[in-house]
């Protein structure tokens, strides 16, 4: 038990951090500009193609840093081509034309880099076990990515809590109105932040391609996840999204680690493996496992619209 | 109001002019024509692709030898978007358009669906009937409780390489505790239960350590699994999982150190050994009808440079559906046979228990249910074949040959033919 | 949207269309009458109720739904389960006419369960509960196989039911008709339901829900009672996709089906009766038809919905809806001519745009770039620079001519009045 307990912390934060860097910019968009940004996911899977065509090139470290930036350039043209002319005709035609740019983006990546997954992989100054765990590996990129997130949160805390910049973010998230009042730029200020939000999700892509696949499905496996993490952090709130991912991350791999299901666990009681009950007394935790993120997101939005750490409901 | 009025002929001229559109019809009717219904957009869309150049080479090298009849074979792709429902219209589509031949594989939802609605259809529509040759979809429903007499299956089903499989492990010594790992779907339920049955039946010196299900394409990380494949103890992994779902696996084996080997169905399968790569060597095992190294080790130079053709031709991909060899070759025996090919009855009948010998062997399909029996390979990945899969670097070495004998199971199927 | 613009014809000439549309959908299986086109026009009626149901929840009251497929295939699995016991029984029992009656009643009942937790709130916290109960129910369709019939589905015979009316349902063309006229029953029924005080609270709460509750009127009951109504009829559509299709299996609730509901229902026009219709037929046909075009159909799937979201957000009906009443005003006296030019503008830029796409298509896509290929009736190759250009040409020639030269002419002429864009 203890060693299922320690798997799953560590699998879990390892999960959790690639959740955290792709929900945190997609959290700031959506307090700031009411924005749920459908098409986030494909800001990641555009951070991991850039960084794989760029890192033919460069290098991996180089496109570590390009490569994001090439994805908020994307980003503020998106925003300020596509969203802002949009968001005249109220949020539900936004949130729409991210859900068209979804599959467009998808679309363009499989027309020029193919439908099969491209062969990305790991650096080989990262590519050695760092540690071993009961009797498992634990390779120096998975540390890589942990290090990238901690660094990412601790630059977007610094950023948001102590600089001026943070400040008229911070503003615009709880008051846009009231910033624009006091003679800054909204828009401008809608774009970088649209920007540096895809970008953020662009340094996920960048290390979560490794990780897993590169290929067009990348997003659309990774989108609904995203929100569910967002929504269940609270939206708008960076520590939220942080907190919920982590959570998410580990109580997911938890569930996949043990060998649990009501019956085995209270016994049968008569209760055959059939019907609607039935089938539910017999599941199977790992089985259940990968559901969980909806039923909270259901859940959360039932009981408490606002996230843990939300400070306004959407 | 007056909006209304407006738009209301705007309806129907709209539904007018998009209803021409898509009307067309073709006319010719001299190639004999086969549709080949899978998906051509969306995610699996490079899977489809790939299974239409082989489809697309095979009928072009038919055709060079004077194709069927004198005729030429021509295929028709429609694009199904992989799903069940669309591949329904796609038959009535391909009905209309005078096609007696549907080829599908992908999916066994998308076959099951096709196969109702192709038995529908000759019962209905007598005078256009059609004719399902499926190439890769191996739910053993298809030739058991659910059989039809207008379904043939050239691939082995699922039941027939988990015994083939088994009947290998059998004798391996270094094989005792198995752990189970399957998409929660028909096929990876299948998978694991019948695993279990057939280590009982034959009374192997094989323990079950693990048994799990994890739903399909959506795994992301399968580090907590291989954390439980660890704690059980096994030292071989059992899986019907493919594309991301095994790719995604071995690389989270191969991550965590864990020394295991890994049985496949799809370990070969388009992109997968691109993107499991060198860690999958020794590692990584598959059961199918045939790979690239058998040309070599047998001998088959020419099947070997049938093999070249295409690699030259789609440099991208490789020959990999051997069946579709068989498959077309066999169709072409039946319509040479009947004499035409607009008899759909006479072919059908044509093609039960026929006998074919593919470079690889005999194949028998059998009359009973419309299954292919075909002797089976075991094979490794292994950096030094002589062909490695879509240039990935690796490429499968044969461990073992399963012959026909042991490579076949019961059929529950109780034929109903016109 | 609604104001009532009757200028005292009598009442019963402006239900014209109610009368035009069903001959219409009465004589086009004798026009159209190969077994695909029949299949794809049954599929446009079901379409059709399902986007003006979803147009109840979106268009009506306000809501954003991407769960909608929920109603509708539990609509359709609960009667395709009548359906397998009328077969079972010998094909005794309900009438096959009746059977999709069994999916609105399904579909009702699962929109009360669901709808009680989600409609306290509209915006994007409904919009993301339907999304989390959307991938839960096609999560449980794949796990409770006893009544979905795992992926492999379900299948019925709707030739082994008995009919009402002696009706043989082996031809497609019967079912098409029975299928017609379920749709027009919910078309009516769904119109008339907008007359009602309901409907017209339903506006209100989408508008403006506190004043709704000003008003005496709890918008969460509101709401509620649009959503019940609404997968109603969603599950009247599942039914009837029992009858034309015979099979269901998971993609009838899942996320695919979902979406395209909602973008046929946006594309038509949501604040239009007609605009889910004409949207709904759009879809299914590009959907099934474009593929057989062009491999590169999911693109311009998403360019035109990016298109009509960014340019003509009250969607195809809407735009014709907004040039017929500006013609009507006199507003196109002494500038039909630029609106043309504005139009064909428009066209010659798509129409490059579409070059350049297939182009690209076809030097990524296939094994062979340099070999020739066919473009709108030219053979060219796509590994040279000439096709390139000039298609790139026409399509800055257009686009450029439209937003530069007729835009801003139109402008100059109507005065200070913007438009509302283009089709």
């Amino acid at each position: 038990m203890l060693e299922t307990i320690a798997y799953s912390i560590l699998n879990g934060v390892l999960y959790g951090t690639l959740l955290f860097m792709m929900s945190s910019g997609l959290t700031l968009i959506f307090g700031m500009m009411g924005v749920l940004n459908f098409a986030h996911a494909s800001f990641y899977m555009l951070g991991a193609y850039f960084a794989y065509t760029l890192g033919q090139a460069t290098g991996f470290w180089v496109a570590l840093f390009i490569a994001p930036i090439l994805v908020g350039s994307v980003g503020a043209i998106v925003e300020r081509y596509g969203l802002r002319r949009v968001h005249q005709f109220g949020h539900v035609p936004e949130l729409l034309f991210t859900f068209g740019l979804a599959y467009v983006i998808e679309e363009l990546v499989a027309l020029f880099w193919g439908t099969v997954p491209v062969p990305y992989k790991m650096p080989d100054a990262l590519n050695f076990t760092a540690f071993n765990l009961f009797g498992l590996d634990y390779s120096m990129f998975k540390v890589f990515i942990l290090l990238v997130a901690v660094a990412m949160f601790v630059g977007l805390w610094v950023l948001l809590k102590k600089t001026r910049a943070g400040l008229v973010i911070q503003g615009s998230l709880s008051r846009p109105d009231m910033v624009g009042a006091l003679g800054h730029n909204v828009p401008r200020v809608f774009m970088l932040v649209f920007a540096f939000g895809c970008a953020l999700a662009g340094l996920g892509g960048v290390v979560g391609g490794i990780q897993f696949v590169t290929d067009p499905g990348m997003a659309f496996m990774m989108g609904p996840i995203v929100f569910v993490v967002v929504v269940l952090g609270g939206l708008g709130s960076v520590p939220g999204a942080l907190v919920a991912s982590l959570i998410i991350g580990i109580l997911q791999t938890f569930f996949l680690s043990v060998n649990f299901s009501l019956a085995e666990t209270i016994g049968t009681l008569g209760i055959e493996d059939s019907g609607f009950f039935g089938v539910l007394w017999h599941m199977e935790a790992t089985r259940i496992a990968p559901v969980l993120p909806f039923l909270l997101l259901v859940l959360t939005l039932i009981f408490r619209p606002r996230g843990l750490f939300g400070k306004r409901e959407a | 109001m007056t909006r209304k009025n407006k738009t209301g002929v705007f309806t129907g001229t709209m539904i007018g002019l998009t209803m021409a559109i898509s009307s067309v019809t073709y006319a010719d009717n001299h190639p004999i024509r086969i549709s080949y219904i899978e998906p051509l957009s969306g995610p699996f869309a490079n899977v489809g692709d790939a299974g239409l150049k082989h489809f697309r080479f095979t009928a072009e090298q038919i055709n060079k030898e004077g194709g069927i009849l004198g005729r030429n074979v021509e295929i028709v792709a429609m694009d199904n978007k992989q799903s069940p429902s669309e591949s329904v219209q796609l038959i009535q589509r391909s009905v209309d358009q005078g096609i007696n031949f549907v080829t599908q594989g992908n999916g066994s939802n998308v076959a099951g669906a096709m196969v109702e609605a192709v038995d529908r259809n000759n019962r209905r529509n007598a005078d256009n009937k059609v004719l399902y040759l499926n190439y890769a979809a191996v739910d053993p429903a298809l030739t058991n409780e659910r059989c039809s007499f207008y379904h043939f299956r050239f691939d082995a089903n699922s039941a027939i390489k988990l015994e083939a499989l088994a009947n290998y492990m059998k004798d391996q010594e270094e094989i005792n505790k198995l752990f189970l790992i399957n998409q929660d779907y028909s096929h990876g339920q299948f998978i694991s239960n019948h695993m279990k049955t057939l280590i009982d039946e034959k009374d192997m010196d094989v323990e079950v350590v693990g048994d799990v299900l994890h739903p399909i394409a959506q795994v992301r990380d399968f580090a907590p699994y291989v954390a439980r494949i660890q704690q059980s103890g096994a030292d071989t992994v059992v899986t019907g999982n493919w594309g991301n779902d095994l790719s995604l696996l071995v690389r989270a084996i191969d991550s965590a150190g864990l020394d295991v080997d890994i049985y496949t169905y799809y370990g070969g399968g388009l992109g997968t050994p691109a993107a499991i790569g060198a860690r999958g060597e020794d590692k990584v095992y598959q059961v199918t009808e045939w790979h690239a190294d058998v040309n070599v080790d047998e001998g088959l130079e020419e099947y070997e440079q049938w093999f070249v053709d295409f690699k030259e031709r789609y440099p991208e991909i490789d020959w990999y559906y051997h069946r579709v060899y068989n498959q077309m070759y066999m169709l072409k025996d039946a319509i040479e046979q009947v004499g035409n090919a607009e008899d759909v009855d006479a072919i059908a009948y044509a093609l039960e228990g026929m006998q074919f010998e593919s470079p690889t062997g005999t194949v028998t399909m059998r009359a009973k249910d419309h299954q292919a029996l075909q002797p089976l390979y075991i094979s490794v990945m292994d950096a030094d074949a002589k062909y490695d899969a879509d240039n990935s670097g690796v490429g499968f070495r044969t461990v073992a040959n399963i012959p026909v004998e042991q490579a076949t199971d019961e059929t529950s199927c109780n034929m109903k033919r016109p | 949207m609604a104001t009532n613009t009757a200028v005292g014809k009598p009442s019963l000439l402006k239900l014209w269309p109610w009368v035009v549309i069903p001959i219409v959908a009465i004589i086009l299986p004798h026009i159209f009458d190969s077994g695909h086109d029949i299949n794809l026009m049954s599929h446009m009626s079901i379409a059709i109720i399902f986007a003006l149901s979803y147009n109840m929840l979106l268009g009506n009251t306000g809501l954003l739904s991407f769960g909608h497929a929920v109603y509708f295939g539990l609509g359709a699995y609960v009667a395709m389960h009548v359906l397998r016991m009328v077969n079972e029984a010998g094909g005794e029992g309900l009438p096959l006419e009746l059977i999709p009656l069994v999916g609105a009643l399904a579909g009702m009942g699962f929109g009360i369960i669901f709808g009680a937790v989600s409609v306290r709130r509209a915006g994007v916290v409904f919009a993301m509960i339907t999304l989390g109960v959307g991938a839960l129910v096609h999560s449980s369709s794949l796990m409770f196989t006893d009544f979905f019939g795992g992926e492999a589905g379900l299948f019925g015979d709707r030739t082994y039911a008995p009919s009402m009316f002696g009706i043989d349902y082996g031809s497609s063309v019967s079912t098409y008709y029975l299928i017609v006229a379920w749709t027009l029953v919910a078309a009516i029924l769904i119109y008339l339901l907008k007359k009602t005080p309901l409907g017209w609270m339903a506006n209100a709460v989408r508008d403006n829900p506190e004043r709704a509750q000003f008003v005496g009127y709890d918008p969460t009951f509101v709401r509620f009672f649009q959503f019940v109504l609404s997968a109603l009829f969603a599950g009247l559509a599942g039914g009837l996709h029992v009858l034309s299709d015979e099979i269901v299996n998971d993609e009838v609730v899942g996320q695919i089906q979902s979406g395209a509901v909602l973008l046929g229902t946006y594309i038509g026009g949501i604040g239009y009766f007609v605009g889910p219709i004409v949207g709904a037929s759009i879809v299914t046909i590009l959907e099934s038809s474009l593929s057989t075009y062009t491999d590169a159909w999911v693109l311009y799937f998403g360019l035109l919905f990016i298109g009509i979201v960014m340019f003509a957000p009250m969607g195809i009906v809407g735009v014709i809806h907004l040039q017929y009443l500006s013609w009507k005003a006199g507003g196109w006296k002494g500038n039909t001519g630029i609106r043309l030019y504005l139009l064909l503008a428009g066209l010659v830029g798509i129409f490059g745009l579409v070059c350049v796409i297939e182009l690209s298509y076809h030097y990524f896509r296939s094994w062979d770039p340099s070999a020739p290929f066919g473009l709108m009736g030219f053979t060219v190759d796509a590994t040279g620079a000439m096709p390139w250009l000039v298609s790139f040409a026409i399509a800055i020639a257009g686009f450029g001519a439209m937003l530069l030269h007729a835009k801003p002419m139109l402008a100059r002429r109507t005065g200070a009045k913007t438009e509302g864009g283009k089709a």
